[in-house]
């Protein structure tokens, strides 16, 4: 079992990456789907490009993460921006309920529905 | 400057554009519990490994001893994908289950379905925390005992259940996380025990008093 620490070593990177900022946008949950609704023009941040490039298929916000082997932080801030500009739009879970609430019958239904048909 | 204008190499099969839905499940265990295995072994990815970086504010007050010399915390996890119709898809998370971790726990996996414990019966010490701290946050989950070849005695599931103090009403199941069927049985064990508690809560209609 490898635990491969994601390449984070340089915080100076991730100052440059987000532009010193550190809040993010905590409306994106981990599995929030980014799509893309924009092609990238020119001067565009390359960050910013090589998220659009990914999200033209539906992509998690984590898996977004993990294929830019940034943390998951410094993503959202990146989305936020994206989102601010209208170059993408989030497809987000049902609900960020607390823990305490259970999903309704019907959604638990199909992921039923679903793993059966795996 | 930037000549980031090369296809990005992906190993990702992408989803359809009709996904609209993003479920999580989360996979606690201790280390070599088979976390990682029983993700692999489901996921329709080669599981994926990504980071959270906590800064002291976000850490809960009951766990700020943990960490009081530092002002950030990382925190890595492997997932895994699994797509459950055109518009539905199920993220696994695997989250280590030590003490030092569970403050991540709320900004994390807040909104999951539910949660898995794989227990691994020869450290079965490492599972009371994780047990202890789904149950403080309420979040629904089933146990599931991964079964190792070199198990020095095989443990009835009545006694695992009793050395975990684990109440009756938590299904507790046996796996081999290497198996794909198996892990799937274990999913479908989770989903299947959320879905008899929401019919539960849906009958009895009246909102709990915390």
């Amino acid at each position: 079992m490898t635990r491969k620490p994601v390449d984070t070593g340089d915080p100076d990177r991730l100052y440059m990456v987000t532009g010193g900022r550190t809040r993010t946008d905590d409306s994106f949950d981990l599995v929030t789907l980014v799509v893309t609704e924009c092609e990238p023009t020119a001067g565009m941040q390359s960050e910013h490009v090589r998220i659009l490039e990914m999200c033209r298929h539906p992509t998690a916000l984590v898996e977004v993460a993990a294929e830019m082997k940034l943390p998951i932080t410094v993503v959202r801030i990146l989305l936020g921006d994206l989102l601010a500009t209208g170059r993408i739009s989030a497809r987000h879970p049902p609900s960020t309920r607390s823990a305490a609430s259970l999903p309704d019958t019907d959604l638990l239904k199909e992921v039923l529905h679903g793993l059966r048909n795996l | 400057m930037d000549s980031a204008t090369s296809e990005v190499p992906s190993l990702r099969t992408p989803l359809s554009d009709a996904a609209e839905t993003g479920l999580k499940i989360v996979i606690v265990g201790g280390f070599g519990a088979g976390k990682t295995t029983l993700v692999r072994s489901v996921s329709e990815i080669r599981p994926l490994n990504t980071e959270e970086v906590m800064t002291q504010a976000g850490v809960g007050v009951d766990e700020t001893h943990q960490v009081s010399s530092k002002t950030t915390t990382t925190v890595a996890f492997d997932f895994g994908r699994i797509s459950l119709s055109r518009s539905m898809v199920l993220y696994l998370f695997g989250a280590p289950g030590q003490e030092r971790f569970w403050f991540l726990w709320d900004r994390l996996f807040s909104g999951t379905l539910g949660a898995v414990v794989l227990v691994d019966t020869r450290r079965m010490d490492d599972s009371w925390y994780a047990i202890d701290r789904l149950e403080h946050h309420r979040t629904p989950f089933v146990v599931a005992v991964n079964r190792f070849d070199d198990e020095p005695e095989r443990y009835s599931l009545d006694e695992i259940r009793q050395a975990l103090a684990l109440p009756e009403h938590v299904p507790l199941v046996d796996c081999d996380a290497r198996v794909r069927s198996s892990g799937k049985d274990v999913l479908i064990a989770l989903v299947d025990h959320l879905y008899e508690m929401s019919l539960a809560q849906q009958a009895a209609q009246t909102p709990q008093a915390q």
